[in-house]
């Protein structure tokens, strides 16, 4: 059960560097947040593997907390990146917000 | 008042799963923590059909396992579209994607379960109809062949 | 020794393991930033449901596992609107999408680059 746990660990990490090296990459800050949202998914199921490989299921609780950083941290890089600041509602062309 | 109730069930089951503090006093902070919760949200004014859409839940067992088996479908796709050796078999298209749903709430479920299926993704919902961005042509054709729009719409409760 | 279940859920994670990778080679190998949400959709959804499902599988019917479910939940919910909101945002800054299939010469260009 452990080299099962290692293995998809290991894979998880490979897949990591993979979505670090487009968002160094780029080109536009889009493929950045985006490679950026995906790092933090699999960040979650490392979290969660990590925790069953070391014995320590608790690790589940952080994994919970991060998806819920993780996503929130999307809207508001995106809502930046959009509206220049984070406090803004209006919308470029026309009455639809998100 | 049966959408603050459902709310304030839903938050229950949450915090007591999470807490793993089965004690009178620390539940007794749960059962306060999730009142507030509830009593903020009606301030709000989001506890209504929209916010709380405990009226799908009869029929989500039949909408579920039918999107669990397109999602797996489109992954098998497009991940031998992703590896397919020499050149991509790809052809990026935008069009429009009409909708029969009745409301705002099976507009934000059609165009998050076209989110969700890997190969189409909901670029804007204006009106009756979603700007969609597909990886390839044949899943565009997919799309617009109209089964999930019918699904969804059977789902809200419209339709046949 | 090892059950059904446990086979089961060492297939689970694995073929899960698969799936993220090829997300994230998709991420690199495809031409341009509309086409990239699709592959980060396969990590978001195939991916984590099959790692997450193999690990509610080696737990089983325990706290542990409505916690993964919970953490299944959240991910089913959150992914499909970051994607949407990140493919407006794009769009609406006017960012537009290469379409058709003559996309193989600049694929070539990305490719030695």
């Amino acid at each position: 059960m452990t080299g099962v746990f290692a293995a998809a660990t290991a894979a998880i990490v490979v897949c990591m560097g993979l979505t670090l090296a487009r968002s160094i990459a780029g080109p536009t800050v889009f493929d950045r947040i985006l490679a950026v949202n995906s790092f933090g998914t699999k960040t979650v199921l490392l979290i969660a593997l990590v925790g069953y490989l070391a014995g320590r299921p608790d690790f589940l609780d952080l994994a919970l907390v991060y998806a819920l950083m993780n996503f929130i941290g999307t809207i508001a890089a995106m809502k930046f990146t959009r509206f220049g600041d984070l406090a803004g509602m209006e919308d470029d062309d026309s009455g639809e917000v998100f | 008042m049966k959408h603050a109730v459902a709310l304030f069930l839903l938050l229950m089951a949450v915090w007591l799963l999470n807490s793993g503090h089965y004690t009178v006093l620390i539940t007794s902070f749960g059962v306060v923590s999730c009142l507030l919760v509830v009593w903020l949200a009606r301030r709000m004014g989001i506890v209504d059909e929209e916010g709380v859409p405990i009226h799908l839940l009869p029929r989500l067992p039949m909408y579920l396992p039918w999107i669990a088996k397109e999602v797996v479908k489109a992954n098998l796709d497009v991940s031998r579209r992703i590896l397919g050796l020499g050149r991509l078999n790809i052809s990026p298209r935008l069009f429009e994607a009409p909708t029969t749903q009745r409301t705002d709430l099976g507009r934000v479920l059609y165009a998050n379960s076209i989110t969700l299926t890997p190969g189409t993704v909901s670029i804007r919902v204006h009106g009756a109809s979603i700007t969609v961005h597909a990886i390839a042509d044949e899943v565009a054709d997919d799309l617009l062949g109209g089964e999930m729009d019918r699904r969804v719409t059977r789902l809200e409760g419209g339709g046949r | 020794m090892a059950g059904p279940i446990e086979v089961l859920s060492w297939v689970c994670i694995l073929s899960g393991s698969v799936f993220v990778i090829i997300g994230g080679i998709g991420l690199l190998r495809l031409p341009d930033f509309y086409t990239r949400i699709h592959a980060a959709g396969i990590t978001d959804t195939l991916g984590s449901w099959l790692i997450l499902a193999g690990l509610m599988l080696h737990e089983g019917f325990t706290l542990g596992a409505a916690k993964l479910a919970m953490l299944l939940f959240f991910l089913l919910t959150t992914s499909p609107l970051s994607s949407h909101a990140l493919a407006k945002a794009a769009f609406l800054r006017g960012l537009d999408p290469l379409q058709g299939r003559d996309l193989v010469d600049r694929h070539e260009v990305d490719d030695i680059a």
